[in-house]
């Protein structure tokens, strides 16, 4: 796969969209149709696009195991971290009307911080488990790339 | 066109033609859902079902053989029981209100709340995003740990399976 230009190439000019979309889909949810969970996909989408295309080591070397994995947890942490803020400044769990001064800003807040919580938990679960797939397939001695070289389904 | 290819699905035995035909029918499901003005869960589905799951669809078909095997027995129990069952969710979907009735139970219990109060209260237009992620908070919570827990216990399979493998050899 390394070797193919043209993939090469449409995927380069591909995949600053594909993130660029997921942050206009994360941060317009609120106005639009979308929100954390499809931004989280979108992303996660560019990624896998980005390992088939360059490769799982590159991809690895971009965002690596460890990182997934702490954005696994601390898309719940922040999740919760928004309740038990509510809860400190005096409201119930999930409260975000006491998050500012003016209640409808509150609003907006806590909606936008639970987002960002689903979309890194969502984004990095779905890129981990690609990249444990291909693990698995790396280890039982065949090449990922083999099977997996359709790019429509990463897009 | 969904019906062609939920019976190509069903009568196909190449595994690879099934991941393929199921993304089809996300993709169909999407504009389904569409035509019916829920522009987030077509959203959803067309990312989810259409593209990353057939992703990770073909990414266990990897590790598998891409044929089906011959089924042991007869179908005729399961196919029994199926329609059996689908006959009872019909005949309970009779007793459902009709499409769109604005008496429905469902259009009077909190939706209106929702529709009338939910801008001026959230400030926020997308009624669906002040749905999902402030009135139903708690869900949207709960469906996040699901991830967070579905996505923890694969990485505990699949990594153990891995360290053995490089502990026998």
């Amino acid at each position: 796969m390394n070797q193919q230009l043209v993939l090469r190439v449409i995927a380069k000019l591909l995949i600053p969209f594909i993130l660029v979309f997921a942050l206009y889909v994360q941060f317009h949810g609120d106005f639009g149709p979308g929100g954390g969970f499809q931004a989280g996909v979108t992303l996660a989408a560019a990624m896998i696009f980005y390992a088939l295309i360059f490769g799982l080591a590159t991809a690895r070397r971009n965002v690596p195991d460890r990182l997934l994995e702490g954005m696994i947890a601390g898309g719940v942490l922040l999740y919760g971290g928004v309740g038990v803020a509510g809860m400190l400044l005096g409201g119930n769990f999930l409260d975000y009307f006491v998050l500012d001064a003016d209640p409808v800003v509150g609003q907006h807040r806590g909606i936008f911080w639970v987002e960002a919580g689903v979309a890194l938990t969502v984004s990095s679960v779905m890129l981990k488990l690609f990249y444990l797939f291909a693990d698995r397939a790396n280890h039982s001695g065949a090449d990922v790339q083999n099977d997996l070289n359709r790019p429509e389904g990463g897009a | 066109m969904m019906v062609v290819t939920v019976v190509a699905l069903a009568r196909s035995r190449n595994l690879f033609a099934v991941v393929v035909l199921f993304g089809a029918y996300s993709f169909l499901m999407a504009t389904v859902l569409v035509a019916l003005d829920a522009v987030d869960v077509a959203m959803t589905e067309a990312a989810v079902g259409a593209g990353i799951s057939t992703v990770l669809f073909l990414g266990a078909l990897h590790l598998c053989r891409s044929e089906e095997a011959k089924p042991a027995h007869r179908p005729l129990i399961p196919l029994a029981l199926a329609s059996g069952v689908g006959a009872l969710l019909v005949y309970g979907s009779l007793g459902l209100p009709a499409f769109s009735d604005p008496t429905a139970p469902i259009h009077t219990h909190v939706a209106p709340r929702y529709l009338n109060e939910g801008p001026k209260e959230t400030g926020v237009p997308n009624v669906v995003t002040a749905v999902l992620a402030s009135y139903r908070g708690y869900d949207t919570f709960g469906e996040t740990t699901v991830v967070f827990t579905a996505g923890i216990g694969v990485i505990a399979l699949l990594r153990r399976r891995n360290k053995n493998k490089a502990e026998q050899s």
